[in-house]
């Protein structure tokens, strides 16, 4: 199990200056710790499993673009379907990573549904259709792996288990959503 | 309402790049001449998906539409709220108005699309005649030029 704000480390060694990142609930508190970059969309405040779809909207809109989301576990299995939606779109520049910790973190700590069960998030995104799905528990694998994602097909999924965030990094506070989304439009419009 | 080689005619007026839908028996009818006009058509799993996806789309420099039907509206409260209040995104939806036409049925869905649309204080218009696709494209261009998202109930 991986400590959560190294594994999001290594995302910010490997992604290269124009692509974007999404980040979600948990992670888009400790995110700005780890990257200042115009590109990331710190989706906070929210609604859980939106970022997902946000993040393959933007993808389809430029393909051009590696476009990366961090989700949590609690959020994707509010829309799992989402999944499916990036597979049926077609889009290639996506690549999804679930920081799977086995609870509702910002909350308290809560375990979701799928806590103490056989879930496994990577068969279920190759069941879906994703041919690039991992799982790492490791960070040196996660490292390993991270260095060449982006030269691999997409769509891509990545789920890395995660121990509970320390409780200082989640208390990162959010920018107010309208300015927040219109810098971002903003710095997807020089592309 | 409309046919589908109506509705591709007035889309591409719009310039409407992408369609992000659940469809409807009526809308439904649309998809043969949607998949074949249209830039990309995008499917998705539930109606909370759409509302965010349009919002990539629109950030990242697209025109997207969204069509569902009411009761993907009602099941997708939330993830609108955010995006219409928090987000501030001029997303625009195609909503198809369930059973509208149709008073003998007595239909929940019916008798609450209008006054939804009233309790979220959104800009919105009723198209529930055969000759108002121009409507729906003045609207979306109004609510463009105002920066605001938009909606069209769709009488079915």
């Amino acid at each position: 199990m991986m400590n959560v704000r190294e594994s999001l480390e290594v995302l910010s060694r490997v992604r290269g200056s124009d692509d974007v990142v999404v980040t979600n609930q948990g992670s888009a508190r400790i995110w700005p710790l780890v990257s200042q970059h115009p590109n990331d969309f710190q989706y906070n405040p929210s609604t859980m499993g939106g970022a997902i779809p946000l993040a393959l909207g933007v993808a389809i809109a430029q393909p051009n673009r590696e476009v990366v989301v961090v989700s949590g576990d609690g959020a994707l299995l509010m829309s799992l379907g989402s999944l499916v939606s990036v597979i049926g779109s077609g889009c290639q520049n996506l690549t999804i990573i679930v920081l799977e910790n086995g609870i509702y973190e910002v909350t308290g700590g809560q375990r979701t549904p799928a806590s103490g069960t056989a879930l496994d998030f990577s068969t279920i995104a190759s069941g879906v259709g994703f041919t690039n799905a991992h799982t790492f528990d490791d960070l040196a694998a996660w490292s390993r792996h991270a260095e060449l994602m982006f030269e691999t097909q997409g769509p891509r999924f990545v789920n890395l288990k995660v121990g509970p965030a320390d409780r200082q990094d989640l208390q990162t506070p959010a920018e107010v959503a309208a300015e927040q989304i219109h810098r971002f439009q903003t710095a997807l419009a020089n592309h | 309402m409309f046919t589908g080689a109506e509705i591709v005619a007035v889309l591409k007026e719009m310039e409407i790049t992408h369609v992000i839908w659940v469809p409807d028996s009526e809308m439904g009818k649309w998809e043969p001449e949607l998949d074949a006009a249209l830039a990309q058509m995008v499917r998705v799993c539930r109606e909370g998906e759409a509302w965010p996806l349009a919002v990539g789309l629109t950030v990242a420099g697209s025109r997207p539409l969204v069509m569902m039907q009411t009761t993907g509206l009602f099941e997708s409260g939330d993830a609108l709220r955010h995006v219409v209040y928090d987000l501030e995104v001029p997303v625009y939806g195609l909503i198809g108005a369930r059973n509208w036409l149709k008073p003998e049925i007595q239909d929940s869905a019916a008798a609450y699309a209008e006054p939804l649309m009233k309790a979220w204080g959104v800009d919105f218009i009723v198209i529930d005649q055969a000759n108002q696709a121009q409507g729906l494209k003045a609207h979306y261009s109004s609510c463009r030029e105002a920066g605001i998202p938009g909606f069209a109930l769709m009488a079915e």
